[in-house]
């Protein structure tokens, strides 16, 4: 293994499909219109010396040593400024070059500390390499003049360093700020010999920027340069893999130092990210070898007791046997599983077929069932596949977007970013959102409509929304007749189409002034090729799956499903959420969306397996919850899941989990559900396994593993170990041969094997014989299940009110620097920026209260209180407040209710009717919290201290 | 009665606002925030960049480009002397020096009267009476110490 170095053009690669020839250094070359002279030289192999250059930018032009010659011009153009025109002659070494670049170099080199052999960037420093290359030898102005050569290094972001006196003022880093960031913090301050790179005339941390990296990779020097490249020296050979954090998946180079990870760089070639990356996937890995991790097996009898570590072995006989006992005493039903998002599908995969073949029944579940499950609902019922429609690609190309319901430049930062340069090229913008996110309004974007609805009013909004597209006739109706069922359509356009869903009649529901429900309306339906994005926002209501039915028929009705620029897409929460769905996760579904109760599928697997399967559904992690509470279910096995932290109405789960007779936990750290577990098995994160992901885009990526399990064994390794114990023998050598049983069993993963992975890089499912390399965008001419299906999607109000008691409507979400349950992020520096949950409350509810910016509330709702600082934020709207869950000391989840999605239980973390009033202490579950963490966490000292 | 006014943030937003619309207002806002306030101050980045829609860095980029743009106010009055090839041809540095030693000043300083504010500006134009100097704007020529005497007793004086 070797480090690998992409291939640097200089100029961004261009995809006109008309070409040209020309001729450089004697050799013709033929490249597309638009395409630099540099990187029709690069084309070549022919490396032009540059320093303000790098292909993932626009050219600049102000380095002035990637000149070149072209016969019939005199002067000396900068080759990266220059576009190829038909027939031009370039020569790219001559004399005359060779002292022009010399002497450049040599004004460089005027300013710069020559401490190259202990210079961070030594080995992997463009302005050594261009020395090199335009063989400088002397430099004539010396260094007695003014210089840069005392700046003083900025150290404020705690992930990288700028150091002053080795930049040469390139701007690479302030573009890429601009162009790929699109964040815009860094610029040069002053002028002539004064001019600096600068985050706006303050230290990193202070300023604006969100430390995503991009600066960091574009700098051709030590000046940005990671601590921990700068702490131990730069890396011999990367492994290509993929982000454990959100559902964009991005492709990652893991740069190493034997089993050590040094950096995470952003891969160019990874298709869902193409060279970015944001704080998380770029920075914020030590978790995986934080001093918290977990590395031994452990048991105990009962939860009270301290934990015992033990072999692996006797772990896995302990967690058999009671499983075994249990299922003996209160039948084959009272056990079950959780599958992880966060796992690899090959891990998801296994855990599904553990609790269906070796446990013998169907419970089953993934927390998808808390996030995105109406998506898959409300997506295969109307067009035919549980799944988004397009890759993010497709966002260059659209002219209207829609967000509803999520905070990209939070959630989902790398698309954010490919968002807004579509954004900035034009796209209009409209934001469904209760509180005014920051794609509302930030530097060079700002949204044509920004529709502030009230919680819980998603679906009245997209009716109203409907109802203007047909009845100012703005229907694609050829589009619709060709490709929809027409009946479906017209009592769909008739149901919409009645008064009662008008924007005017609905403006007391949404909040919304009917004037902008209608002009968003206008513009989805007019403006071009239009794409609707949408979140948790959408899923996490009682009418979460009638929501996104509802966006699948306004799509439907204009047309825009099926060509590039549009379509149905909800990103993902999860690295893998989209994997742990496809895989059958859930107690209804077979890997690839097939009913249990569908006889020749499940023969199918009865065959592959030999074993008899269920065909009746099994549990949802909601009724296993509410059947341990009525004292039917009685054990649990976790994998990769923390549920009493992350499931709503926290003092529910913890209530069921202690009436469980038996848990088992597999994870990386003792999360708060450990706290109920009787044994815990060391997880694998995900630079110990092979696997793969599959992205918000169906996008299946490899993660490879650079380094062993730290607790000895891969994930996939411990359910193998538990099901051979159970006695329904697992006998896999590598994830590879998972993946080939998952093909085996699954139409839409037929064509996926490992070496194809290799070969493409990334491969989007369906991928089989009618599809042999994946399928970048869905339904193009025609929809999976035919024709499209209108649904009607009648707003009934949810059950949660306000009142007197409680006035006030919480929703939930999260901020860029941490991560969901923040079992990663809490344990990296990212904690810097986000060190506590916060409540956002609008200025006009926290004066009505007397509450002051940073004071301790109480959160109250019917389920629990809580205490948190109050932020007093005019994003919110009156009568709204928000909160995060990162943390589990904060308990977000003690508030949120037991109310849920009416087709698929995905909770209703959105809207939880709560009030707010200024407290001076923790509330009691958060006292007993602290005690029970010191209680149920408890290690056996003398076993520690005999190691 | 003093030129500039205090800084208010409501009065920096109204002319912010004034000039909003221009295609390119930055440079024009900022002319205009001078004019008002005699100095930058250092909310009125964030106010422009807020308003504007821009980052807080590209305003600072803008601004810290412009000598002109101060950003703490100046004394009563400002004497800029020209430090280019012509004036320093004709004994510009000594007068330069000169000066700056009586007032006990450095280059961008302000006397301890909060009279005079002495600034470096490189070239005015008016090379054929060098050495050049612009006093609150108005160009003077062929300085000598005593011309530059006179200014300062004129700058102290109101």
């Amino acid at each position: 293994m070797a480090l690998i170095k992409e291939i640097d053009y200089g100029t961004p690669i261009r995809r006109t499909k008309k070409v040209l020839t020309l001729t450089i250094d004697g050799q013709s070359v033929t490249v597309p219109v638009g395409t630099s002279v540099m990187a029709a030289a690069m084309a070549l192999g022919t490396e032009i010396p540059k320093l303000c250059a790098t292909d993932t930018l626009e050219p600049f032009g102000s380095c002035r040593l990637c000149l070149v010659e072209i016969e019939g011009r005199r002067e000396t153009p900068a080759s990266c400024t220059t576009p190829v025109e038909e027939g031009m002659v370039v020569r790219t070494q001559t004399d005359r070059l060779a002292k022009l670049r010399r002497g450049v170099m040599e004004l460089y080199i005027s300013d710069h500390p020559l401490d190259c052999l202990t210079c961070s960037a030594n080995g992997d420093c463009e302005l050594q390499d261009m020395a090199g290359a335009v063989g400088l030898r002397e430099v004539r102005y010396g260094y007695a003049g003014a210089g840069h050569l005392d700046a003083p290094k900025d150290t404020s972001n705690p992930y990288f360093t700028f150091e002053d006196s080795k930049c040469i003022v390139c701007s690479r880093c302030v573009r890429a700020c601009e162009e790929v960031q699109g964040t815009f913090a860094l610029t040069i301050q002053g002028r002539g010999f004064d001019s600096r790179v600068s985050p706006g005339g303050m230290d990193f941390f202070g300023s604006e920027c969100v430390s995503c990296g991009a600066c960091v990779q574009a700098c051709p020097t030590a000046t940005l340069n990671e601590n921990s490249v700068i702490e131990t020296g730069t890396p011999e050979h990367s492994v290509i893999t993929t982000c454990a954090y959100c559902g964009v998946g991005c492709s990652f180079k893991a740069e190493m130092r034997g089993t050590m990870v040094v950096r995470m760089v952003p891969y160019k070639h990874g298709k869902a990210n193409e060279g970015h990356s944001c704080v998380k996937g770029r920075f914020a890995w030590g978790y995986a070898t934080h001093k918290d991790r977990m590395t031994k097996p452990m048991i105990r009898e009962k939860i009270t007791d301290p934990w015992r570590e033990v072999s692996w072995e006797e772990a896995i006989e302990r967690a058999a046997g009671e499983l075994k006992r249990i299922q003996a005493k209160y039948g084959r039903d009272s056990i079950g599983g959780i599958t992880s998002s966060r796992c690899t599908n090959e891990e998801t995969f296994l855990v599904q077929k553990l609790v269906r073949a070796a446990f013998g029944n169907n419970n089953v579940d993934t927390c998808a069932r808390v996030c995105h499950s109406p998506t898959g609902y409300g997506l295969k019922t109307t067009l035919g596949t549980s799944a988004g429609t397009h890759d993010f690609a497709s966002v260059d190309q659209a002219d209207v977007i829609i967000v509803i319901g999520a905070n990209p430049t939070d959630g989902h930062p790398v698309f954010a970013s490919r968002m807004k340069r579509r954004l900035r090229e034009g796209a209009r913008l409209i934001v469904i959102d209760p509180r005014r996110i920051d794609l509302v309004r930030s530097p060079h974007i700002e949204a044509d409509y920004h529709l502030p609805l009230k919680p819980g009013a998603n679906v009245a909004m997209i009716n109203a929304l409907a109802h203007v597209i047909v009845t100012e006739g703005l229907v694609d109706e050829e589009y619709v007749r060709e490709r929809c069922e027409v009946d479906a359509f017209e009592s769909w356009a008739r149901f919409v189409a009645d008064e009662r869903h008008s924007p005017e009649a609905v403006e007391d529901i949404t909040g919304v002034p009917a004037a902008d429900i209608r002009g968003a309306a206008r513009l989805y339906a007019t403006g071009g090729n239009a794409a609707i994005y949408y979140g948790l926002g959408v899923t996490e209501h009682s009418q979460g799956s009638t929501m996104v039915m509802g966006m699948a028929n306004i799509a439907m009705a204009t047309g825009n499903i099926g060509k590039p620029g549009t379509g149905v897409n909800p990103l993902r929460g999860q690295n893998n959420v989209q994997g742990s769905c496809d895989m059958g996760s859930f107690p209804h579904e077979f890997s690839g969306y097939r009913h249990v109760s569908d006889d020749a599928t499940r023969q199918m697997f009865e065959t592959l397996w030999g074993v008899s399967l269920l065909s009746e559904p099994g549990l949802r992690i909601p009724n296993m919850l509410d059947e341990a509470v009525s004292g039917s279910f009685k054990a649990l096995y976790i994998q990769g899941e923390d549920i009493a932290q992350s499931d709503p109405d926290t003092q529910h789960v913890t209530a069921a989990l202690k009436a469980m007779e038996f848990v088992v936990i597999q994870d990386i750290f003792l999360n708060e559900t450990a706290k109920y577990a009787h044994v815990f098995l060391p997880g694998s994160s995900f630079l110990e396994k092979d696997g793969t992901f599959t992205n918000a885009e169906r996008r299946i990526n490899r993660v490879r593993k650079v380094m062993p399990p730290l607790g000895g064994l891969a994930d996939w390794e411990a359910t193998m170990a538990l099901s051979n114990a159970l006695g329904y023998l697992m006998n896999y050598s590598h994830p590879s041969e998972i993946m080939d049983e998952i093909a085996r069993l699954t139409p839409t993963f037929a064509g996926v094997s490992y070496e194809k992975l290799d070969r493409l890089g990334s491969i989007q499912w369906p991928c089989n014989d009618a599809a042999p390399s994946g399928t970048p965008m869905m339904h193009v001419d025609r929809f999976v299940r035919g024709k499209g299906k209108f649904m009607i999607t009648e707003f009934v109000p949810t059950e949660e009110r306000t009142g007197p008691r409680f006035p006030l409507i919480l929703t939930t979400g999260r901020i860029l620097s941490q991560y969901n349950v923040g079992a990663q992020t809490r344990r990296t520096e990212n904690s810097r920026w986000h060190e506590e949950d916060v409540l956002e409350i609008h200025p006009f509810d926290a004066e009505s209260r007397g509450i002051l910016d940073g004071d301790l509330v109480s959160l109250e709702s019917r389920s629990g209180d809580i205490a948190l600082r109050a932020q007093i934020s005019e994003r919110m709207q009156p009568g709204v407040v928000y909160t995060t869950f990162h943390h589990a000391k904060t308990g977000a989840n003690v508030i949120t209710t037991d109310y849920s999605d009416w087709a698929t239980n995905c909770p209703e973390y959105k809207v939880t009717a709560v009030q707010v009033r200024r407290t001076n202490r923790p509330s009691d579950w958060q006292a007993r919290f602290y005690e029970e963490d010191l209680a149920l966490k408890r290690i056996d000292a003398n076993m520690k201290a005999a190691e | 009665m003093p030129r500039f006014v205090e800084w208010d943030q409501a009065r920096a937003r109204e002319i912010i606002a004034a000039h909003a619309l221009l295609d390119g207002p930055v440079l024009p806002i900022f002319h205009a925030l001078l004019e008002e306030f005699g100095y930058i101050h250092e909310e009125a980045i964030s106010l422009v960049a807020s308003d504007l829609n821009l980052s807080r860095a590209e305003i600072h980029g803008t601004v810290s480009f412009y000598h002109d743009f101060r950003r703490k106010p100046a004394g009563r009055h400002v004497l800029k002397l020209c430090r280019a090839e012509a004036c320093q041809s004709m004994n510009g540095p000594q007068i330069a020096r000169d000066l700056l030693a009586k007032l006990g000043v450095d280059w961008g300083e302000t006397t301890s009267d909060g009279a005079l504010t002495v600034e470096p500006v490189y070239c005015l134009g008016l090379c054929a009476c060098a050495p050049s100097a612009l006093y609150d704007g108005e160009p003077i020529g062929r300085l000598d110490a005593e011309r530059l005497d006179a200014v300062v007793r004129e700058a102290r004086s109101i």
